[in-house]
């Protein structure tokens, strides 16, 4: 387990990554995401103490309240596979969009927009 | 053409009102016949007009319609009317003159009087005397431009409005901050009414120009505010689990359209304000409905929505729900605004991988008209009076507000020193010597 107390990666043997990205204008899991995803669910699953918060962003192009819904979308897609998953919904504390607003890179290019289009799981 | 709008020859009593403003650069006049009027410095005692003259001249080049003679190339300063020779504005070609005076009471208060006088026909058009305190003198002279150009063009001015705009600094990074500021329409007197660590964003106007709506996400979750801009009394109106945001006021300020999630997804609710009842209008699983706005009657919304794959605008009757699509051009439309005629509406649009404000006249099917064209334009807003609109944009990689005329030919921007600049709303008419309130 790293710092956080999440697990390592099976596949990379390094922390497992608690960003997924996602197409622009799209909630739709990647599939390269849902392997990670899956091992964060089989975590959970045992570790029934545990919760996280999903946050969902968009990157700066569009406006900004359809991004706060879009990003919505996207903390709900990766919610609702954990909990098909076998993750409790008590176990995931919080949903929270900020939609365009808290970017990684604030760039204004496709590298930037990729990497800010996400959703984060944040253990607590 | 660049025009500062602080000249170095006002008075410290325009000046001293200056913290933090907004530059207003004109880049495109638009108009090939802008109509030629004069505003000659206003006549004092103490031999300074306080900038009167340079605000109202600056408030009418905005507009793109008046070409205002800059005072070197004056012949004379007439204060009164009898002191005018029409021949001498005649030759230099200027169709209107507007001549004034101001007066400084023994309790500090001032008065100023004005005549606004058709060259040609050699007649006054309108004649004002207003009686002010010191700090209200850039409002008496935005006053003296809706005037001025009411009288000339038959349309409201709306120079005595007010914009609300979010400030942020260092976005992106932990020690980011965002303000809500107030400023005049051209960018002036700008003063903060809010500041946070955590995003804001989606202000808007109650009709009465007093209280203003808001999302904050301080305490790290979206809820919807409800300030005074007097008092600074702050009141939150939503804070339901899920999404807050898109807060609008219906035209009689008493209900308030705003989008939530606490359903399982982002749909249109309209809140009682005096009751604080919540009614759900949307009603579409699995879609995106955000980003309402009134239409002038109060029956009803228009409003984004991703139900037909891509967002698009759509209306709803709230008297019987019926739902119908008004955008067909492109596959992104979204944050519409309908004109106070409420037969034309703008609008982000994409093309080619850009965004743009667009207008469309929802009466006539002629199609749309792309009126900005920088990429990453956004949240138009129009002003009153319905001839401009204010939007955000970006230029070398940062936030800036600018506006454009209606008709896509008047632009100016108004650049900040510091920070992004963005999520522009337009007052309702303020004006607070208006002959009317």
């Amino acid at each position: 387990m790293d710092d956080e107390g999440v697990p390592y990666d099976e596949d990379t043997g390094r922390p497992l990554s608690r960003v997924v990205h996602f197409d622009f204008d799209k909630a739709v899991l990647r599939p390269a995401d849902i392997r990670v995803l899956e091992q964060h669910a089989a975590f959970l699953s045992t570790a029934r103490d545990r919760s996280i918060a999903v946050e969902g962003h968009c990157d700066e192009r569009g406006t900004r309240d359809y991004n706060l819904a879009l990003g919505e979308k996207r903390a709900n897609a990766v919610a609702e596979f954990l909990t098909a998953a076998g993750v409790r919904r008590s176990q995931i504390a919080d949903v929270v969009s900020y939609g365009e607003e808290q970017p990684v890179d604030v760039g204004s290019n496709e590298d930037a927009w990729a990497k800010n289009r996400r959703a984060v799981l944040v253990y607590q | 053409m660049r025009v500062p709008l602080w000249g170095a020859c006002l008075a410290a009593s325009l000046i001293a009102a200056r913290v933090f403003a907004l530059e207003t650069i004109i880049i495109n006049q638009g108009y090939d016949n802008p109509t030629k009027i004069a505003v000659v410095p206003f006549e004092t005692l103490d031999s300074t007009d306080a900038g009167i003259a340079d605000v109202v001249s600056f408030d009418l080049a905005r507009s793109g319609q008046f070409d205002p003679l800059p005072r070197e190339n004056m012949l004379s300063f007439p204060a009164r009317i009898e002191d005018v020779f029409f021949r001498d504005w005649r030759i230099l070609g200027i169709e209107y003159v507007v001549v004034g005076r101001l007066r400084s009471q023994p309790n500090g208060d001032f008065s100023v009087a004005y005549h606004l006088l058709d060259v040609f026909n050699e007649r006054e058009l309108t004649t004002r005397r207003i009686d002010a305190q010191p700090p209200q003198l850039r409002d008496v002279a935005h006053s003296i431009a809706d005037d001025v150009y009411e009288h000339i063009t038959g349309i409201p001015g709306a120079f005595s409005t007010k914009i609300l705009y979010v400030l942020a600094k260092n976005a992106g990074t932990s020690y980011a901050t965002y303000e809500l500021k107030l400023a005049d329409s051209d960018g002036a007197r700008a003063r903060t009414l809010f500041e946070s660590d955590e995003p804001l964003l989606s202000s808007s106007w109650a009709p009465d120009g007093r209280r203003v709506a808001y999302v904050s996400f301080e305490g790290r979750r979206p809820a919807i505010i409800i300030q005074d801009i007097v008092t600074g009394a702050r009141s939150r109106v939503a804070e339901y689990r899920g999404l807050n945001s898109a807060p609008v006021f219906s035209p009689d300020g008493n209900r308030l359209a705003l989008v939530l999630s606490r359903d399982g997804n982002a749909e249109i609710y309209v809140k009682d304000l005096l009751t604080d009842e919540l009614r759900r209008i949307t009603r579409y699983p699995s879609a995106i409905d955000t980003e309402p706005s009134w239409t002038a009657d109060g029956t009803g919304l228009i409003f984004t929505s991703d139900r037909g794959g891509r967002p698009q605008i759509y209306r709803i009757d709230l008297t019987n729900s019926m739902v119908e699509r008004l955008t067909f051009e492109g596959d992104y439309n979204a944050r519409a605004r309908l004109l106070p005629d409420g037969k034309n509406l703008v609008y982000v649009h994409r093309r080619k991988g850009t965004y743009h404000i667009a207008w469309q006249n929802l009466e006539r099917d002629e199609g749309i008209r792309v009126l900005t064209a920088t990429p990453l334009d956004e949240s138009p807003s129009i002003a009153p009076n319905g001839t401009m609109l204010i939007y955000a944009t970006q230029v070398g990689g940062r936030g800036i507000l600018a506006v454009v005329s209606i008709d896509g030919r008047v632009k100016y921007r108004l650049p900040s020193a510091e920070g992004d600049v963005r999520e522009p709303a337009w007052s309702p008419y303020m004006d607070a010597f208006s002959p009317g309130t």
